[in-house]
């Protein structure tokens, strides 16, 4: 049975365990006018049912399925001949990656090796057992709860408390996974970085003015030798980020103005919405639009200058990131010049002050906190933003400022070392954790300073 | 006395008074307030032509995606080569290229009609085959039949190459330009509705890819998304907002879940790499482990927006619901929730739309495979539109520029659809205490 349909043959047990446990408990109150005999109302004992015939079966279910995979691999690894097994772990993993292209029915190449073949029928034989055994075992598992409770059925059970406490427990689980996914973040990226800093110092990395992270193959290869300094992969990070700010600051910052003192409730709420559009685009968008619009634009305006443009020039990037984080920057200013007290601002008018001269030296200043907390999340978010940089900024990491040379950002080395074939423990590879560790680092201390400060300002005003 | 009293009527000359200094400075301060107001228009204006230069450019280089070049060609339906017994092997090329030596009988040299073949696309077989498997009759008769134009055929049709140019500066040689436009004086060349973009998977071939596998990859992964994230991110807003206490824990999920919000998108994606296929040893490039990503990435948005609903349900109904004895529970379930479920499902239709657009966190999970098949279900290899969208963008092949336009303008009506729904599901639903 396919896990597929194993997931809907449980879900459909447990929906009929909850018609069971309802009519158990109808039969045990006797005719209906007894009904208030019951602790609960029937619904809640089928609830309980239901609860028990699928929660455990659909926990073991995700278990076994989890794990499954790690489990026969090992087993296929242990029936291997001598020979193959006692290769180097990388070697071995090629294989294993041929074993499960041929489980799959991916041929990869022409021959196949007999040994590899029966090592594949060996996986297929042992993940349909594994199968099996699985629908079986969760089958019987749901079949039998459900049983168990409706014979534990008494008008005198508390059904409605028992429920509601389970309910609970799953409510509260689910708002741990917030808090998995941060540790597992933080774990997955920092134990592939550790790796990385075992072969690479850490002084090295951080603080290393040459980034080009292709390892010499063989030991005699020329060019390639490798070597990690991530300086030119920051400093083109915040060169991008920096012209993006540039561009999203002034422009939101002033959009947000006009919107929230300016503009007429008519206006407000056409432009609005149209502004955000902006935001709703996807990001793969904008880079196609950063390479294929506005970077040639660029370059053929750089070259009417007489300026020596690169195609993948810093400033396309660049421009075309800022324009998707105005709405960014002018939603959260709008919301901060909004919370500022009128009184304030009647204040100034009542000194005889215009009204860009209130906006300029009452309210802005008032909202500052707040304001840079928001221009601090999209910096955050600048420097996390991938797809535009991958499309449109370069792949080699010079170290310069000039914003019409090509730069390379953080972003698209990582994308550029894990996309495509990778050995798992070469420096290449654990490279990108290493640099996705300082993204998230960075990234982590920018929200938090942005978040508190913002916090903060609101509670000022409240 | 008279000593502090004397400037009351002072000299105009002097011009010292404060509300004439005021009145001077007036216009100044005029002008200024209108270069504000100017700046601040200026600003919207700007960030919307961005938006209409964006759509433009887009909707410009895409819709010609939409048609495509067909030539029509007379078949004969060789029974020498349709051999009965063997009618899905048979060599379909071959009918093509004979049909087009017919009718350019004067070609010769091997050159030149391997240029000539490269004028319909290798599709074109294909679709010979599917004629023949479906109605062997065909055999031995000669019919017209409108076969797929090569790419290159279609961008001269279409304009995007320069006749005139000189020969080695475009993709098409001169002898070709000529067979064309013969072709074109025989109305047979034309241009169609291209089917084959909505309907086929990817392809090297520009004429022969499509949008429909992306698209199903892309509804595959948005239904594990869904499934996962709706329920889990309700039910810890419901949670953190009716039964959380107030303590250290509770504080840690909230910070922990606006961070979370603000990590970019891309670690995300190393986190998938790491933990689902390295750890748990999922399949690579599965919509299941897309939809898993994309769950963690979109929870956030959720939970922020489920819980902004709940807040905006009055606590009068919570009490009155427990003044007439429910449980805590049932006042939730019963009262507070039927309440709070339009804004929550808002929520959830724009993080779903966030989920459609993202690419980041699948191209570490290995979603940019060059995938031809279109995925049945949730553990086959499988892309998504975005990921389609960034490979098309980098092909080097003219043709694929147009199609990733059109992907685009797919993508983006998707989007639209979506951010529609939920606007007026919030204008439909939206009510005031």
């Amino acid at each position: 049975m396919s896990p597929t349909t194993l997931l809907a043959t449980l879900l459909a047990l447990s929906s009929l365990a909850y018609f069971l446990g309802r009519r158990r408990a109808l039969a045990v109150a006797g005719t209906p006018g007894k009904l208030k005999t019951l602790h609960s109302r029937p619904t809640y004992y089928g609830a309980l049912t239901a609860i028990w015939c699928g929660i455990p079966a659909l926990i073991l279910f995700g278990f076994w399925l989890a794990f499954e995979s790690n489990i026969i691999t090992s087993l296929v690894v242990a029936d291997l001949p001598e020979n193959l097994r006692s290769l180097p772990p990388d070697r071995l993993n090629l294989i294993l990656n041929d074993i499960k292209n041929l489980v799959s029915g991916n041929i990869v190449s022409g021959r196949i090796d007999p040994t590899m073949q029966a090592a594949a029928d060996h996986y297929r034989q042992l993940l349909v057992i594994s199968h099996a055994a699985l629908a079986v075992v969760a089958i019987t598992l749901a079949i039998a709860a459900a049983l168990i409770v409706r014979f534990k059925i008494t008008p005198k059970l508390r059904a409605r408390n028992q429920v509601e406490k389970i309910t609970t427990v799953i409510l509260i689980f689910c708002s741990t996974i917030a808090i998995f996914t941060t540790i597992g973040i933080v774990l997955s990226v920092l134990y592939e970085a550790i790796r990385f800093f075992q072969k690479i110092p850490v002084w090295e990395f951080l603080f290393g003015l040459k980034w080009s992270p292709q390892m010499a193959i063989r030991a005699d290869q020329v060019g390639s030798s490798g070597a990690f300094g991530s300086v030119p992969v920051f400093v083109g990070t915040l060169l991008i980020s920096g012209i993006a700010m540039l561009v999203a600051v002034p422009i939101g910052l002033m959009s947000a103005i006009f919107l929230s003192e300016y503009a007429d409730r008519r206006f407000r709420s056409t432009a609005k919405p149209l502004m955000e559009i902006l935001a709703g685009i996807p990001t793969v968008v904008y880079g196609f639009f950063a390479a294929l619009v506005v970077a040639p634009l660029i370059r053929d305006a750089g070259t009417f200058l007489g300026l020596d443009v690169s195609s993948e020039s810093a400033l396309a990037a660049g421009l075309v990131m800022g324009i998707m984080i105005i709405p960014f920057v002018s939603s959260i200013s709008d919301d901060v010049i909004n919370a500022v007290p009128q009184s304030l601002r009647d204040g100034a008018y009542s000194l005889g002050a215009t009204k860009s001269e209130t906006i300029k030296q009452v309210v802005i200043p008032a909202a500052l906190p707040g304001i840079v907390g928001g221009i601090l999340l999209a910096i955050s978010r600048a420097i996390g933003e991938t797809m535009i940089v991958v499309m449109a900024a370069g792949l080699a990491a010079n170290l310069t400022v000039n914003p019409l040379s090509a730069v390379t950002t953080v972003t698209v080395q990582i994308v550029t070392l894990l996309v495509g074939d990778q050995e798992f423990d070469s420096p290449k590879t654990l490279a990108a954790f290493a640099l996705g560790l300082l993204l998230f680092v960075i990234t982590l201390i920018l929200n938090i300073i942005a978040l508190h400060v913002v916090r903060k300002y609101r509670e000022q005003y409240e | 006395m008279n000593k502090t009293s004397k400037p009351a009527a002072a000299p105009a000359a002097d011009s010292t008074r404060t509300i004439d200094l005021v009145n001077r400075s007036l216009p100044r301060r005029y002008r200024a307030e209108k270069r504000f107001r100017f700046y601040g228009i200026g600003a919207i204006a700007l960030s919307l032509l961005f938006l209409s230069f964006l759509f433009i450019s887009i909707a410009g280089k895409g819709y010609p995606a939409f048609q495509k070049t067909f030539i029509e060609l007379n078949i004969y339906f060789d029974p020498d080569v349709l051999r009965q017994d063997a009618l899905a092997t048979a060599d379909y090329s071959k009918l093509v290229k004979t049909s087009l030596s017919q009718t350019f009988p004067d070609v010769t040299g091997r050159r030149d009609k391997r240029d000539l073949y490269g004028l319909v696309s290798s599709g074109a077989a294909f679709k010979l085959r599917n004629m023949v498997l479906k109605d062997p009759d065909v055999i031995g008769q000669t019919l017209p039949v409108w076969v797929t134009a090569n790419d290159d055929v279609d961008m001269l049709i279409k304009g995007h190459f320069d006749r005139t140019a000189a020969e080695g500066e475009r993709r098409i040689n001169d002898n070709q330009i000529a067979w064309i436009e013969r072709l074109e004086k025989d109305n047979r060349i034309e241009k169609r509705f291209n089917r084959t973009f909505f309907t086929a998977g990817d392809s090297r071939e520009p004429e022969l890819a499509g949008i429909w596998g992306a698209t199903v990859g892309s509804f595959l992964t948005l239904i594990i998304t869904l499934v996962l994230s709706f329920p889990i991110g309700v039910a810890s807003a419901i949670y953190l907002e009716e039964f959380a206490p107030q303590n250290r824990w509770t504080d840690l999920i909230e910070v922990n879940i606006n961070n979370l919000a603000a990590v970019p998108s891309i670690v995300f994606g190393l986190l998938g790499l790491a933990v689902f296929l390295n750890f748990f040893g999922l399949p690579r490039s599965a919509p299941l482990v897309g939809g898993l990503v994309l769950t963690l990435m979109t929870l956030p948005t959720i939970i922020i927006a489920s819980r902004a609903s709940l807040q905006s349900v009055p606590p009068s109904i919570r009490e009155a619901a427990l003044g007439v004895g429910a449980s805590k529970m049932q006042t939730v379930a019963h009262h507070v929730l039927p309440l709070a479920l339009p804004g929550m499902l808002t929520g959830t239709i724009i993080g779903m739309a966030r989920a459609l657009g993202e690419s980041a966190p699948l191209l570490m999970i290995g979603m940019v495979a060059f995938i031809v098949d279109i995925p049945r279900g949730f553990t086959d290899p499988a892309t998504v539109l975005p990921v389609q969208i960034y490979l098309w963008a980098d092909s080097p092949e003219r043709a694929f520029v147009e199609l990733t336009s059109a992907a685009t303008m797919v993508l983006l009506a998707f989007l639209i659809v979506m951010n529609a729904a939920a606007v007026i599901l919030r204008r439909r639903f939206e009510r005031r205490w």
